[in-house]
């Protein structure tokens, strides 16, 4: 590439939705129109005073922002190296950063005069989210998830239908989130008057990965502040798992034109990159478009999409936001990634030295940070999003580690 | 970028191209009196030779216009009967280029029907748009529907297939509001697709009254042929849809029958070919008003 550097990296996307080639509104004529009045509707939401207040009183007193910021002393004693920060999203209601960006949309739902939520969801965490948001707001909530992902996410099925949502199991294709993404697509397509499609990561057709950074920028925000207060500086570097993207972009979004600090996304690896069953699409993917945007997605020499695999449902995920294609384009991030072996041994390392039992998609970041903490001097600092908690996974990890539960 | 490493054609060679199939075609059912039946079924579903006999035939069991789906993994716009109908020409290896295959070899024996290709957009960019479109006017392909490309993307492919003299047929959806419209049409050649319902292919099908609304509505914004499609199933709505529009569509109900009429294994039987064309003939009568 000749294109010379942007001098900010936080002015995308363009009108179009577009940052650098990537992005865009690839849908059928069906919901162009729609998607167009999500985009009306959420730049007049944006500089409406009252909406950021409403969600912002939200977070505090229903959700518990700000999230702390955890020095995690023993982790970095036990990696010797660089201090290890962890920002911890886990500890929002729901278990994991997905609500910061369902309540956001559910308001601009409200806002739009929609009355019914669909929603999809791969580990079961945004779809928890939704219904949950759903249920405080006297929504009715579809939620689409894999047929695979209803099998290995079981706890969270339930808390959907506990909260009032209805989980329909999708089973075309590999019955994982690419598919609940698709039929969710095809459910809004037919139901486009009174629906609102809340998407759980910064993919999609334009408006949502701009939509859905803005609203998890919180992260970000938040934890630049607690690092002046903490350590009087920036971070070194940051740490954060990429599934669709969206706990990570939230997280990088705030430093991308703090050029001192390096940012690091970590994809799920699977069985190896080396092998045909991971879900690294930056690492090992061309770009393509899918449900609505160019980004770099796993396919075949024919354009085909191929399957995904990783042993987080939350990363199973053949695509990537459209940002972090052009943030990789771009070189300001690198990805990196992580096995499922690692990131079961991360899992557990986590919950024994911290006491914290990590989700499996923040587990891959933190396998990267025991790869790279040992590296670095003791004086750098080290940020990861730990997005969400583990409880959700126990039932998988246990099956992994060969115990009956 | 345009995702493609191919120099794009010359527009300087964007000489006039002889007068297009799909013109023709309109023009001559016109003074025939007459709307036109447009079928639809995937290339290589269930197999490329099924498939092949089945383009084959259908000129003379009565389709005027010929709609090929060009397998994708991920149809966001279809039902599940065209999901599997990809799923089934995936499985015995179709891809774009295959399908250009068949369009060319069913032109050495047909120079007069249209042939429409539809599908998505990412297997177009893999194979690369410039290159595209130029294989495709060269095997005999018409026109193009790329389901996920719409009027706000056109840049994409535009430029390339009008340069290869292709239609790039586009959609107009219930949703499109007088607004919009306008913009689509403009964006559009050959004919306009009005689908008739808000939802995907194969799930519902259209009143009479909502489409004795909606193509007057078009037809205001246009002077292009009108075929609806999208939910018509029967020889009754086909022949309704023809003579309100300017031609009907039926893709889900072909797609079925051929479903129905595999083995087990989703292999073709020796009266495959048949049945569809078999149903591609009554819908031809009702559609001559027969
Ligand atoms: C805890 C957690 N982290 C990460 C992800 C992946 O999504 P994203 O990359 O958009 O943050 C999920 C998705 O389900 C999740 O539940």
């Amino acid at each position: 590439m000749n294109k010379p550097l942007p001098n900010t990296y936080r002015q995308g996307p363009d009108s179009q939705g577009r940052f650098g080639q990537f992005g865009g509104r690839f849908v059928a004529e069906t919901l162009m129109p729609l998607i167009l009045e999500v985009e009306q509707a959420y730049e007049a939401a944006k500089r409406d005073p009252a909406f950021d207040a409403e969600w912002r009183r939200l977070l505090t007193h229903y959700v518990g922002r700000p999230s702390p910021l955890w020095f995690a002393e023993r982790l970095t004693a036990h990696l010797g190296g660089a201090k290890v920060y962890f920002k911890r999203d886990e500890l929002n209601h729901t278990g994991a950063h997905k609500i910061n960006a369902v309540l956001g949309q559910i308001l601009l739902a409200k806002r739009m005069g929609k009355t019914r939520i669909i929603a999809e969801t791969g580990a079961g965490q945004h779809g928890v989210a939704t219904a949950t948001v759903c249920a405080l707001f006297d929504l009715p909530c579809t939620v689409f998830m894999g047929a695979t992902d209803v099998e290995r996410q079981q706890p969270n099925v339930f808390r959907m239908k506990l909260l009032g949502a209805e989980v329909v199991p999708v089973t075309s294709g590999a019955a994982t989130l690419k598919d609940a993404m698709n039929e969710a697509l095809r459910y809004w397509v037919a139901n486009v008057q009174d629906t609102y499609y809340c998407i759980g990561t910064v993919a999609g057709p334009h408006p949502y990965p701009v939509m859905v950074r803005d609203f998890q920028s919180v992260i970000g925000e938040e934890a630049k502040q607690q690092m002046q207060a903490a350590e009087g500086r920036l971070p070194d570097a940051l740490v954060a798992a990429i599934g669709g993207g969206s706990n990570a972009m939230g997280l990088f979004y705030p430093f991308l034109d703090d050029s001192s600090v390096r940012m690091y996304g970590v994809e799920a690896a699977g069985h190896g990159v080396e092998t045909e069953q991971h879900a690294a699409s930056l690492t090992k993917g061309r770009p393509g478009v899918l449900h609505g945007n160019r980004t770099y997605l796993l396919q075949d020499a024919h354009g085909q999409i191929t399957e995904a695999h990783s042993i987080s449902a939350g990363l199973d995920y053949p695509g990537v936001g459209p940002e972090h294609s052009w943030l990789h384009e771009l070189g300001r991030v690198q990805y990196v990634s992580a096995t499922d072996d690692e990131a079961l041994a991360a899992f557990q390392l986590c919950s024994k030295l911290e006491g914290i039992i990590p989700a499996l998609e923040p587990a891959h970041a933190l396998a990267h940070v025991i790869r790279m903490a040992p590296t670095l001097p003791k004086e750098e600092i080290i940020l990861m999003n730990l997005c969400g908690r583990g409880d959700k996974d126990i039932f998988t990890v246990a099956r992994h580690l060969g115990v009956e539960m | 970028m345009t995702g493609s490493d191919r120099e794009a054609p010359q527009r300087s060679v964007d000489r006039p191209h002889p007068a297009s199939r799909i013109a023709a075609k309109f023009a001559a059912l016109k003074a025939e009196g007459r709307g036109a039946l447009v079928t639809y079924l995937q290339g290589y579903d269930p197999d490329r030779e099924t498939s092949l006999a089945l383009l084959r035939g259908l000129p003379g069991a009565g389709a005027d216009l010929i709609e090929v789906g060009v397998p994708f993994t991920d149809p966001m716009a279809d039902g599940p009967a065209i999901q599997r109908a990809a799923q089934r020409a995936l499985k015995v290896g179709a891809t774009l280029e295959g399908v250009l295959g068949l369009v060319r070899d069913f032109r050495q024996g047909d120079d007069g029907t249209p042939i429409i290709l539809m599908g998505y957009y990412n297997p177009i960019l893999a194979y690369g748009v410039d290159r595209f479109c130029v294989d495709a006017a060269a095997a005999g392909v018409d026109g193009l529907i790329v389901v996920d490309v719409p009027p706000e993307e056109a840049g994409e492919i535009e430029p390339q297939a009008r340069a290869a003299g292709l239609d790039l047929i586009r959609l107009v959806a219930p949703t499109t509001d007088d607004a919009r419209l306008p913009r689509v049409l403009a964006a559009t050649s050959g004919f306009v697709y009005y689908v008739s319902i808000t939802g995907i292919t194969g799930t519902r099908s259209a009143t009479a009254a909502s489409l004795e609304e909606a193509i007057p509505r078009i037809r205001k914004h246009t002077s292009l042929p009108i075929a609806i499609g999208f939910g018509i199933r029967t020889p009754q709505q086909a022949g309704e849809a023809a003579r309100l529009a300017d031609g009907a569509v039926v893709g889900t109900a072909l797609v079925d029958t051929l479903a129905a009429s595999l083995e087990e294994d989703g292999t073709a039987r020796p009266e495959t070919v048949g049945l569809v064309l078999d149903q591609v003939g009554a819908l031809a009568a009702a559609v001559r008003g027969r």
